[in-house]
């Protein structure tokens, strides 16, 4: 447990700054020269869709069937909670 | 379980603070474009206001307020309303749940995209709002109180 602890500490002493511009995951070009999104999103979520809140742009719009698909499960789960809880007349056997 | 109960305290206590929960709900559903919040934050609220009248009144006073038999339609209206959301792109021409391409006069796509996301919140609000009933109405029903 300690020895646990004490690696994740110092795999965290290595984790960059938060906030530095210069961080790997704000840069514009990935290290594989691809666009990277998160600077996209950052910089056209207000423009795309007038929505200050970039989180709501991202998991609404952007990311739209992943939140459909949170919904449907949200779904699945409270129908199959209807199925097991549900209180019906128990037959007797035989 | 003890013998039920009725105390008019909790009761009138449930009463006082249910509409304001429910008010707040609404505020997270809809203020979500502007400060966190969103569907399932607000679809929580809006059953905790529901289900705290549920447990100070019992059975037969929640019937008045959201009956049990209305929980599930509920639940797929919700799901019904994003779901339509993005069929109605479709058939506009544009990609399921393009937001741009729904048939709102006088809109530019931005603005569009904007009303999109606050019409499939409304409609995750409902759905969590409703399923988080439907456990609770099917977890109480067999015990005899209320």
């Amino acid at each position: 447990m300690v020895l646990f602890a004490a690696v994740l500490i110092y795999a965290a002493s290595d984790l960059p700054y938060r906030g530095d511009p210069d961080n790997l995951m704000h840069a514009e070009q990935s290290i594989t020269d691809t666009r990277v999104m998160g600077s996209y999103f950052i910089q056209n979520a207000y423009r795309d869709a007038r929505t200050p809140n970039m989180v709501t742009v991202v998991l609404g719009d952007y990311r739209s069937i992943d939140t459909f698909g949170e919904q449907i499960v949200i779904y699945t789960a409270g129908l199959i909670a209807l199925l097991v809880l549900r209180k019906t007349k128990r037959r007797r056997v035989v | 379980m003890n013998k039920p109960f009725q105390t008019p305290i909790v009761l009138l206590g449930a009463r006082l603070l249910s509409p304001y929960i429910m008010l707040f709900g609404w505020y997270v559903i809809i203020h979500g474009h502007y400060s966190p919040g969103g569907g399932f934050q607000g679809g929580a609220l809006l059953a905790a206001s529901i289900l705290l009248i549920r447990v100070a009144g019992g059975r037969r006073v929640a019937q008045l307020q959201i009956k049990e038999f209305a929980t599930t339609p509920l639940a797929v209206v919700g799901v019904s309303i994003y779901f339509a959301a993005g069929l109605v792109a479709v058939a506009m021409g544009g990609y399921f749940l393009d937001y741009g391409m729904l048939p709102i006069p006088g809109m530019d796509p931005a603005w569009l995209r904007y009303t999109g996301i606050l019409i499939i919140e409304v409609g995750i609000g409902l759905a969590v709002m409703a399923i988080l009933v439907m456990i609770y109405d099917n977890m109480v029903r067999g015990e005899d109180y209320g």
